[in-house]
């Protein structure tokens, strides 16, 4: 249960805006539901509700529209990857498709092991870093980039920054 | 030029409190809230200029004095929620330049009489988030936020509201929708932000690139931004320059500057030096402009660009080289927008639908010519009937694109006109006749 976790973040939270308009806590609420859980359950839906003062179809109603919003359980991480304009005239689709070949997935697919569910996003607002991708986990969304400096990213850089996340 | 907005490319520690405080940090804060009224700070900055560089464009100093008299609380709420594809100037200013942009957003909450600011940054710049928290502490620490700023009775805090994947959210309306902590579905206007915006009451909404140009107006004064830029775009910008280039990244230039500095100087040409077959300047969002070389000479400001047909709007410069095919392009950006529509209106929900449908089967080869018409019918349908601009500007690099590289559409379809046949080889020229013997020789 969230509120016995996490009273001063809850707190910190409502103080965030005025006293009568507590449904904007919704938003981090959620966040913080995913942080403690990887995804957010109906169980999270009706707590939230109740720190809230909302009725739980409406904090579902957000969970559902906000894509970065889970309703079900994934890998540890999700690999989530743009092939937008931008980054698809740099490659990306290219570098998508062969990053997902060399862990053996598809799609919205887990690896084996559990760690990484692969999934595509919209443009992450890094266009002149492409190809690139953002991970998303119980501590946030991290942002990653090729170590080259110019250069842009690899298959082989990707795989290994997946490989030293994993230890 | 020295940099106005990417000061960090200039002071590498400009990210440090006590380097920008070193380098003139809060002196315009200070000089507003110590020396200037808030109508004053407002005229410094209709006077200097400034226009809204998150895409429209609107004189910024007029946006804050349409807040409605005699309505309280106020509200200034910094849309960061920076999505448009090829974007990504405020990721850069709040990393690297953070008080400066704080800065400006203080600035900007002081003229509006508002004690709150609302920082709303799209949830992929997480980390960025997180930065700025520790900025803002600092700034409590070192009383420049909270209550009694340098011994007045103003008092004045900043929060970070994040968001979660939601391009329309950059939509000021639908953004004030989602801190309400609702879904983002952009309101009827009117009514305006400025008389009835967060949870009702008057409220400016400004792009993080806007108000990080705030304190040098105030620093420095009107007159002295002014010389930047042109009269009617005044300043200089951060431009994005992405796609097929060799050096892509964001830019500083002052507004009017040329798109062949842009893409030639700054940005190093394009790849294997191949010839630009189009830009789009406003991300995704943007008409398909051809290239040539009258285009290369256009100044980069809102009236120049406005004279060809396009929009400058947050100057995010897609570059498109000759291999580029438009009917791939429009695939992207379509799915795009069919993404990130979010419902509430039909002619957006169901037209980016049906268009995304046409382009797929455009792209596999299995769409008519037929089908290549329809897609124009749709985009009409879809034309001056949306509730926000996402559902206006989706089909924006749709029509532009079928306008100036038709062929790249037809070129995909099963009854496009067959290739020209080779011409044959010309028959054998008969050998000449020898002259028939004339009678007499």
């Amino acid at each position: 249960m969230l509120a016995e976790k996490y009273p001063n973040e809850i707190q910190d939270i409502l103080k965030r805006y005025p006293a009568e308009r507590k449904r904007s806590a919704v938003m981090p609420l959620l966040y913080l539901a995913q942080s403690e859980y990887g995804y957010i359950s109906p169980e999270a839906v009706r707590e939230i509700g109740e720190i809230t003062g909302v009725a739980p179809t409406d904090v579902a109603g957000v969970l559902g529209f906000y894509s970065l919003y889970h309703d079900h359980p994934a890998g540890k991480r999700r690999v989530q990857l743009c092939t937008d304009l931008p980054c698809a005239l740099r490659g990306a689709d290219e570098f998508a498709a062969e990053l997902l070949k060399r862990l053996g997935v598809k799609w919205d697919e887990t690896t084996p092991d559990g760690e990484f569910t692969f999934e595509h996003v919209m443009c992450i607002g890094a266009c002149d870093k492409a190809p690139c991708f953002q991970i998303q986990d119980q501590t946030g969304i991290h942002f990653h980039e090729s170590e080259s400096g110019e250069k842009p990213m690899t298959v082989e850089q990707a795989v290994a920054i997946l490989e030293g996340l994993k230890k | 030029m020295p940099h106005i907005l990417l000061r960090h490319r200039d002071i590498p520690d400009i990210h440090k409190l006590d380097v920008y405080l070193a380098h003139g940090g809060f002196e315009a804060f200070k000089k507003a809230v110590m020396q200037m009224t808030p109508a004053q700070v407002i005229e410094e900055v209709k006077a200097a200029g400034l226009r809204g560089r998150g895409g429209a464009g609107f004189p910024t100093g007029l946006k804050w004095s349409f807040l409605t008299k005699d309505s309280f609380p106020r509200y200034v709420v910094i849309n960061s929620d920076e999505s448009e594809p090829g974007t990504f100037k405020d990721r850069e200013i709040m990393t690297r330049n953070p008080f400066q942009f704080l800065e400006g957003a203080m600035i900007t909450a002081y003229a509006s009489q508002a004690n709150t600011v609302y920082n709303y940054v799209r949830g992929e710049y997480w980390d960025v988030v997180r930065g700025l928290e520790k900025c803002v502490a600092e700034l409590y620490e070192r009383d420049l936020l909270g209550k009694n700023l340098f011994g007045t009775s103003y008092a004045l805090d900043i929060h970070h509201h994040l968001g979660a994947g939601a391009y329309i959210c950059g939509e000021e309306s639908a953004l004030l929708e989602s801190i309400e902590g609702k879904l983002g579905q952009p309101r009827l206007k009117p009514p305006f932000p400025a008389d009835k915006g967060l949870y009702g009451k008057p409220t400016v909404v400004n792009n993080t690139e806007t108000v990080t140009n705030v304190p040098y107006i105030i620093q420095h004064g009107a007159a002295e931004y002014r010389k930047n830029g042109t009269e009617k775009s005044p300043g200089t910008k951060v431009f994005c320059l992405s796609g097929r280039v060799n050096r892509p990244g964001n830019y500083e230039m002052p507004l009017g500057a040329k798109l062949r500095e842009l893409i030639y100087t700054h940005g190093g040409g394009v790849p294997g030096d191949k010839k630009i077959k189009a830009v789009m300047l406003a991300g995704a969002s943007s008409v398909v402009l051809p290239v040539d070389e009258s285009i290369l000479d256009m100044a980069l400001d809102y009236e120049s660009v406005a004279e060809r047909k396009a929009m400058l709007g947050s100057a995010s410069v897609i570059v498109l080289d000759e291999t580029v095919d438009l009917a791939w392009v429009t695939l992207k950006t379509t799915r795009f927008f069919k993404h990130e529509s979010c419902g509430k209106c039909t002619p957006c929900r169901e037209g980016t639908y049906w268009m995304l449908n046409i382009l797929e089967r455009v792209n596999k080869g299995e769409a008519l010519k037929a089908d290549v018409d329809l897609l124009q019918n749709v985009a009409g349908q879809i034309q001056n009937k949306c509730l926000c601009p996402l559902g206006e500007f989706s089909i924006t690099p749709v029509l532009s694109a079928m306008r100036a590289f038709r062929a790249d559409f037809d070129g995909h379809t099963k009854d496009a006109a067959p290739p020209k046949a080779p011409p044959k080889p010309a028959p054998p020229k008969p050998a000449p006749k020898k002259p028939e013997p004339v009678a007499g020789d």
